[in-house]
């Protein structure tokens, strides 16, 4: 049993139209509890006004992350014991991105810069003919493979002090999306993809402080990914093939 | 909200670059007082005794400090972004450099 009954809960109230303040909750203390079954109990029972988004509550549909005691988190899947402070928890919405309102943010910018670094798949056949054969063995199909389990939570985005500091950075998540798309056989423009990400703002903004790789939820490593960009862009200015 | 970044990597970045910045603000000293070596030799010799004041030693191991720490954190940016290699191989890279320097610095210490 916890040793007290009720979590002290501050939560980041406001948006654009109105300001942003801090609220506190007491809510009721259980063995087994996450971050968003606290911020639901909170809606439900005390202030239903107060705005947050979910959908799945598995950890598969990358909607509920939010700021925790400083840490951008899945919430759905952050168990209250494992982060408490004393017996406080502070929630927030994701960093570097825009407030609708109290935990929502606005999530375009993320998505935006996703298409910006060329994260769409290009084919190499029409779907009149058959599906390529993959190997799924080679170096290549491996590394694609170790990044496509991403669920568009942007919690690295909300941890990287480079996105912080330079509003046109892409981002760890669209970057690790370019690199999977660039180890995938089945991509018929490469080049197009190194463009998009070799620019302003792309894969040698980073300076490689690794909280992407630190916070992702499911354990991806975009850090690796944005070095592997930054091998294959200078690959080819130097005029190496791939 | 006070953000939460303390892990070894973000760190190992931070130091990075305070190091980098101490060595950018020493370096234009540097030079300037090695021109005297070429001008105005007894210049540099008065200025030279100045490094047996116990301040100035201290602040001598300070300069070697960051320098051995941007040198090697220098290595360790080149190894993450240049090498495709795996976690365990990284480590293993970085025991065997800290060994060879931990080795050849004991040489020489008791050479000199």
């Amino acid at each position: 049993m916890p040793e007290r009954d009720h979590l002290t809960v501050t939560v980041q109230r406001g948006g654009p139209n109105e300001p942003l303040r801090p609220q506190t909750f007491e809510v009721p203390a259980y063995e087994n509890q996450t971050v968003l079954d606290v911020v639901s109990w909170i809606q439900q029972n005390a202030d239903p006004t107060l705005t947050y988004r979910f959908a799945c509550r598995v950890g598969m549909c990358g909607s509920c992350a939010m700021m925790v005691n400083g840490v951008p988190r899945w919430t759905c899947r952050t168990h209250v014991s494992k982060v408490l402070d004393g017996n406080a928890i502070e929630v927030g919405p994701l960093r570097n991105l825009p407030v609708i309102k109290d935990l929502a943010a606005d999530m375009d910018p993320f998505f935006d810069k996703w298409v910006a670094a060329e994260g769409q798949h290009h084919p190499t056949r029409t779907r009149d003919e058959d599906i390529a054969p993959i190997d799924p063995v080679t170096d290549e199909r491996q590394a694609a493979n170790a990044g496509i389990e991403c669920i568009n939570c942007s919690v690295c985005y909300s941890a990287c002090d480079t996105v912080a500091g330079n509003p046109d950075y892409l981002g760890p998540a669209a970057l690790q999306r370019a690199w999977t798309l660039y180890n995938d056989a089945k991509d018929a423009d490469r080049n197009a993809i190194l463009d998009a990400v070799s620019g302003k703002g792309g894969c040698h903004s980073c300076h490689s402080m690794g909280s992407c790789t630190a916070y992702c939820p499911n354990e991806l490593d975009p850090l690796s990914a944005i070095a592997g960009l930054k091998r294959a862009t200078a690959k080819r200015f130097f005029g190496g093939r791939k | 909200m006070k953000v939460a970044r303390a892990h070894p990597l973000w760190l190992a970045y931070l130091l990075h670059r305070l190091s980098g910045l101490g060595l950018a603000v020493f370096l234009p000293l540097h030079f300037w007082v090695l021109s005297y070596a070429l001008n105005d030799a007894a210049k540099l010799d008065a200025f030279l005794t100045l490094t047996e004041m116990p301040l100035v030693k201290a602040a001598e191991f300070g300069l070697v400090f960051l320098l051995a720490v941007h040198f090697f954190g220098g290595l360790r940016l080149i190894a993450l972004e240049w090498l495709p290699w795996s976690a365990p191989q990284k480590t293993w890279a970085a025991l065997a450099v800290a060994g060879s320097f931990l080795v050849s610095t004991t040489f020489l210490l008791q050479a000199i």
